[in-house]
């Protein structure tokens, strides 16, 4: 028999999350190169889309069940990881590097003597290990790294290891656990949900804006523009700072990260500490009428002009293309 | 009621990384070096609760000489003791979390506070290994606690939101932006710190479990061109964005 992996995935009010798949894009690989069984392991109360899982080629999924577990609880999440991890000697476990992955990862790590990788943005295999790729000091260095404990834990980043379904529907073999009496030594009692449409954390287009935007009341020429292209609305620090915005949206060294498909930045200087956050997307424009500003030196398409006239007339040119 | 805070000591966010000679480590000459921006919030946090519990505030730091800089900075702002808990060698998080959680446990903390995130690394986990360690509970990325008698209630930050995560002491509260003001240190307080002792003692870090093969730089970004100055460039940014970029 092959050792196994473990796919962690997530649910958010009874629904698999868009990260979930990733997680499975990753075991499957995994899996494969190590020659290793795959499972999956959800934990929440009732799942609607669980047969979403079924285009990936993994058919074990496990689905530990109880209504008191359907928000998030770090003592009795890790614990039944930790015991089913034992209960079938698994050797990888995966997670998607969101808020839970995070906060679970490492708890899970110290009850199975494991190490960690966290935030990977590449994984290969190399003579039957894994050799992870993650940024360190907000992206201004990628370090290559493996795990020298026997169990090895590994959280990706959203948004990277894109999923890819190979088309053949695998039989899903779930197994369903009701979890008796579940560890709620902490837990979550309640979910406030920010105003905000979209979270630069999971957007896949952001429109950042900045000082240049001179003060929050012409912050809607922003979020116009974030509204046609589906976009979150996120902030440079100087933003954040001054009270403009919340600093949720901050983008950068002390803010999020974000690897978009898209980023936008509005009148922004490009501070070493703003670019750390976002350098790192896939294609970037910048609005600022400094022709000399750095924020230049990493975006694909530059308009050295003024937000005030640039942003209304991209918004209406974008609104012909929908 | 006892805390402690651990601070790490990390290179100026301003700083350019350069790889070192080992490919493994950066290369610091040159770099400046201060308290990791999120422990300022952690310090922040430990001094309000005593404020309102009393009890003792300790400042930990895993590390070499260099770190007592950051220390004394805790002490600047209010904290009563200091300890460096000494090791010169490249630490991962779960051998300086060893050593943070032996020491926390001979001194019988009740609370423990440390940044949401090292801006070294980046792991953001420390403080869920020290917990754990520890057998506390912990609430990660919070911007808001409460803590009356055992009972903690923490929000934290998360996509779309905010979780309100209820818990009890002993807990591990790792800080985030917004938590609070940190306070600016007092030319007192900055004068008291330079007479504060710092304790200093052997870290008992264990082993690495993470091995870092190669440090390197990301690909450098190309940068594009500029298209235009005024509108007039606007309908060519869209055409790029769509046949180029493929993303309208
Ligand atoms: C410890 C630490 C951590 C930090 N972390 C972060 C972080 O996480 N994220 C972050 O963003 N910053 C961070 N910073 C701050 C950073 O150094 C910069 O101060 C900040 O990014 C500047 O924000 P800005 O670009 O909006 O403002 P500015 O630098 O003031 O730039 C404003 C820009 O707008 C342009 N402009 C003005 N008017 C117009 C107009 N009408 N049309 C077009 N352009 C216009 C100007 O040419 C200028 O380039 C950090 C700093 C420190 C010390
Ligand atoms: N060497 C260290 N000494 C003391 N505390 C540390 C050290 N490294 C990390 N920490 C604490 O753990 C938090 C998270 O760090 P990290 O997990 O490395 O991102 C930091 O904000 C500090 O509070």
């Amino acid at each position: 028999m092959s050792d196994k992996i473990i796919g962690v995935l997530e649910q958010r009010d009874g629904k698999l999350k868009k990260v979930s798949f990733e997680v499975v894009n990753v075991v499957s690989k995994l899996s494969q190169e190590l020659n290793l069984d795959a499972e999956l392991l959800v934990i929440g109360n009732e799942i609607e889309n669980l047969h979403e899982l079924s285009g990936y080629g993994i058919s074990r999924v496990t689905h530990f069940k109880n209504e008191n577990l359907n928000f998030y609880s770090t003592s009795g999440y890790s614990q039944i990881i930790a015991d089913y991890s034992k209960e079938i000697g698994s050797k990888y476990l995966i997670f998607s590097n969101t808020s839970l992955g995070k906060d679970l990862a490492p708890v899970v790590s110290i009850k199975l003597n494991a190490g960690c990788l966290i935030d990977c943005i590449n994984l290969i295999t190399d003579s039957e290990e894994v050799v992870a790729t993650r940024p360190v000091y907000a992206g201004k260095a990628l370090v290559d790294a493996k795990l020298k404990s026997e169990i090895k834990i590994i959280t990706i980043r959203p948004n990277v290891f894109k999923p890819k379904s190979n088309g053949q529907l695998t039989k899903l073999n779930v197994t369903v656990k009701d979890v008796t009496s579940p560890n709620l030594k902490s837990k979550v009692v309640e979910f406030k949900k920010s105003e905000g449409k979209l979270d630069v954390a999971e957007a896949d287009i952001i429109v950042s804006g900045g000082r240049g935007l001179k003060g929050p009341e012409n912050f809607y020429l922003v979020e116009n523009l974030a509204d046609v292209l589906g976009a979150a609305v996120g902030a440079s620090r100087a933003a954040v700072d001054a009270g403009w915005r919340p600093h949720r949206e901050q983008v950068g060294q002390t803010g999020k990260t974000v690897t978009p498909s898209l980023y936008v930045a509005c009148g922004i200087s490009g501070a070493i500490q703003h670019l750390a956050g976002m350098s790192s997307s896939k294609y970037i424009v910048a609005i600022n009428k400094d022709k000399d500003a750095p924020i230049f030196s990493v975006a694909d398409y530059g308009i050295a002009g003024d937000v005030f006239e640039i942003l209304p007339a991209l918004t209406e040119e974008i609104k012909k293309y929908k | 009621m006892k805390i402690a805070v651990c601070v790490s000591h990390v290179p100026d966010t301003a700083t350019k990384i350069k790889i070192g000679q080992d490919e493994k480590t950066i290369d610091s000459a040159g770099v400046t070096y201060i308290i990791n921006p999120y422990d300022e919030f952690a310090v922040e946090e430990a001094l309000k609760t005593k404020e309102k519990f009393g009890g003792e505030v300790i400042v930990l730091s895993v590390g070499n000489d260099a770190n007592k800089e950051t220390i004394r900075k805790a002490l600047a702002m209010g904290a009563d003791q200091g300890i460096l808990l000494k090791d010169n060698n490249s630490r991962d998080s779960f051998s300086v979390a060893k050593a943070l959680a032996e020491e926390i446990k001979n001194l019988n903390c009740e609370i423990v506070f440390t940044g949401k995130q090292s801006v070294d690394y980046d792991n953001s986990i420390t403080g869920q290994l020290i917990a754990e360690l520890l057998g506390f509970n912990c609430a990660t990325v919070v911007v808001d606690l409460k803590i009356e008698n055992n009972k903690v209630i923490a929000e934290r930050e998360i996509e779309g939101g905010k979780e309100v995560v209820e818990t009890e002491l002993p807990v591990v509260i790792t800080c985030q932006k917004g938590l609070n003001e940190p306070r600016y240190a007092s030319l007192k307080g900055i004068m008291a710190a330079k007479k504060k002792v710092i304790e200093e003692k052997p870290a008992a870090c264990s082993e690495n479990l993470v091995e870092i093969i190669k440090m390197k730089k990301p690909q450098e970004k190309q940068p594009g061109r500029i298209i235009g100055t005024d509108s007039s460039a606007v309908p060519e940014l869209v055409r790029l964005l769509h046949e180029e970029a493929k993303i309208l």
